[in-house]
């Protein structure tokens, strides 16, 4: 079971910000949720360590309404 | 309806109903599924007991159609299996499609080796009286249609039941109150208890039709089909050419309304074609709910089926939990009316099947959830898990549309011996302690399948000749019998032997020469060692029957 990794891990960070951006290009609310979420699913299944998922999930929440 | 007749069982009158109220051990209220299968397995146990249903009748209309595996098992048990098996269609493949094209297929029972399949699908009023006709060949079962339950008085000792009839009201004296009396349960209303959960904000269309069709003996479920846009769809074969068609119509959807003929006929035109020949022998529109009982036993009071517990028919798990109940309540109660074990044992019914009913809660819950989706964030992501599915295996893994009913390994319970052999394999399906029993092909007197040799009462599995006469006669004399079925090996005087055909007796329950497993009455795992020791299984009898 690993740990959330919340340190600079990503190469060329602007380059990569700049295609996750690119990849909403034109599209509308909702075509964006859904690209969203099937990029979720796919990191999700790639990382499949169930406890990393959590810290994650619980870092994205924190901060954002009820606890 | 054009392929069922609704058979009328008389209302007779009877003795009870003049003089002073009579005492019966067992009382059931409700004859539908499960409160005919626990009147069966009462009375294969030597226990008489009464039933009172409202009605003269089975059941009306489209209700349970799916019967899984383990639910087989136990209607084999009862000895009704076989009917249903015959009348019925087998089915094992499911296939969900989004929009036109097939996101995935599945197989609920890759493996051979079983004697039932993982599912038969068969209306619920056939299975209703084909229970109703085995209830008729067992003299113990005193079954009387239009008695309808209108009183209930618990008392420490039982409860007092007034019953109303066509020739009026009479009362009686219950040792023991099963209310197997349904989602409405009015036991449970006259008792002032509640079942807890929630509802659906969905309604869905379900319809029987009568067609030939060539549509393949298969589950079919659509997510926003061409045919029927932004909503589900699931499609099933029952017998006699009828097929179950649900639709799923969203929570605006006026009830009243789209029961209507000129409502239901355009949406099955939509999804048969102009040209399909059908009728339409039963629609109604449903809302579901998932809730249970706090608790399934009120002192003599005990609760089984719809009546303690209420899943969404997705996944079918409701019927199928209800036999588990029975499976699990019968042989407790046979025990303790018999004086054999403490009252306290029916406190293991209660412990082990809300346990079940949670696992079926959740099941339920999360596949309605997911065909139901509560939010716009919760609809993204179910869209989301649909469009990989067509391209990604990881994500049919997520699709639900129902988890398809499967019995509840009971791993915590307090009945269970644990392991103290430590290399048992404990993997998924291993036969720890808890689980229900794997069938396995077999040759033996009784047949070709293993759980046609254990059950009812408790069985000593035994691998080779690991139990010696003189313990094999002292075990079947015991104050709770047990037999001993030996897998393979030199006869045993006193044992039954069975031949593992395939080795999948010795696969699927982990055991080599020496290895045993004790079975409860219900085929579910006590215990198991790696050779006999007959002071052991005699601490785990005990512990498993609340003697300890
Ligand atoms: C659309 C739909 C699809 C389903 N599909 C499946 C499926 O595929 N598989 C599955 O396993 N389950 C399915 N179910 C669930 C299944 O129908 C129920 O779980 C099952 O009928 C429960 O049986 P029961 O005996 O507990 O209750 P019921 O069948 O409701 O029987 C209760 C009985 O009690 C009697 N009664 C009630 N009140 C009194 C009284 N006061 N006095 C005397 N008698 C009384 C009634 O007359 C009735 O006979 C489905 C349900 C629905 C609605």
């Amino acid at each position: 079971m690993g740990t959330l990794n919340t340190e600079p891990n990503l190469s060329a960070p602007d380059d990569f910000y700049e295609e996750l951006i690119g990849a909403h290009r034109g599209l509308s609310d909702g075509e964006s949720a859904l690209v969203n979420a099937k990029l979720v699913l796919l990191l999700a299944n790639h990382i499949g360590d169930r406890e990393v998922l959590a810290q994650a999930l619980a870092a994205a929440r924190g901060g954002i309404g009820e606890p | 309806m054009k392929t069922y007749t609704n058979p009328v069982y008389p209302y007779r009158r009877h003795a009870d109903q003049d003089g002073a109220p009579a005492r019966h051990d067992v009382v059931i209220v409700g004859a539908g599924p499960i409160g005919l299968a626990l009147a069966i397995d009462l009375a294969l146990h030597g226990v008489g007991c009464v039933v009172l249903d409202e009605d003269e009748t089975v059941s009306v209309g489209s209700r349970a159609i799916c019967y899984a595996k383990r639910a087989l098992e136990i209607l084999d048990r009862l000895g009704v299996g076989q009917r249903i098996v015959d009348k019925g269609v087998g089915w094992n493949v499911g296939r969900v499609f989004l929009r036109d094209a097939l996101a995935y297929r599945f197989d609920l029972l890759p493996e051979t080796g079983h004697r039932r399949p993982a599912f038969v699908n068969l209306q619920q009023y056939w299975l209703e009286q084909f229970l109703v006709e085995r209830a008729g060949e067992l003299p113990a079962i005193d079954l009387r249609w239009r008695n309808k339950v209108t009183g209930v008085v618990p008392h420490a000792d039982g409860a007092t039941v007034t019953v109303d009839t066509p020739d009026g009201p009479y009362t009686m004296q219950a040792g023991w109150l099963i209310a197997c009396d349904g989602a409405r349960s009015p036991v449970r209303h006259l008792l002032g208890l509640e079942s807890e959960g929630q509802v659906f904000r969905d309604r869905f269309l379900i319809a029987d039709i009568h067609m030939q069709s060539d549509f393949p003996t298969e589950r079919w479920f659509w997510f926003d089909p061409p045919f029927h846009p932004d909503q589900s769809v699931l499609l099933h074969r029952q017998a006699d050419d009828v097929w179950r068609i649900d639709f799923q119509l969203g929570w605006d959807a006026d009830p009243e309304d789209e029961k209507r003929p000129e409502r239901i006929l355009p949406r099955l035109r939509a999804m048969l074609g102009p040209d399909a020949k059908f009728e339409i022998e039963w629609a109604s529109v449903y809302t579901f709910q998932c809730r249970r009982m706090k608790s399934f036993r009120h002192g003599r009071v005990v609760f089984a089926g719809d009546s303690a517990h209420l899943v969404s028919p997705f996944g079918a798990r409701g019927a199928n939990s209800g036999f588990q109940d029975t499976d699990n309540l019968a042989w407790k109660l046979a025990l303790v009316l018999a004086g054999r074990a403490p009252e306290r044992l029916i406190d293991s019914y209660d412990a082990e099947r809300t346990f079940a009913a949670d696992e079926n809660i959740r099941n339920s819950t999360r596949a309605t959830d997911f065909i139901t989706p509560k939010s716009a964030a919760s609809r993204t992501f179910r869209n989301a898990v649909l469009e990989l599915a067509k391209e990604h295996p990881f994500a049919r893994r997520l699709v639900n549309s129902g988890r398809l009913s499967v019995p509840a390994v009971l791993a915590d319970s307090a009945l269970n011996t644990p392991d103290t052999d430590a290399d048992f394999a404990r993997t998924p399906g291993a036969m720890i302690p808890g689980a229900p029993a794997a069938d396995a092909p077999v040759a033996g007197p009784l047949g070709d399948w293993l759980l046609g040799h254990v059950g009812n009462d408790f069985t000593l599995l035994a691998f080779g000749n690991a139990v010696g006469g003189a313990d094999v006669a002292a075990l079947a004399h015991a104050p709770i019998p047990c037999r001993v079925v030996q897998v393979g090996g030199g006869a045993t005087a006193g044992a039954t032997v069975i031949e593992d055909r395939e080795g999948l007796v010795a696969r699927r329950y982990d055991g080599r020469f020496g290895t045993i497993v004790l079975l409860r009455p219900d085929q579910h795992v006590a215990a198991r060692w790696r050779a006999f020791d007959a002071a052991r299984v005699r601490a785990a009898m005990a512990r498993a029957t609340c003697n300890d």
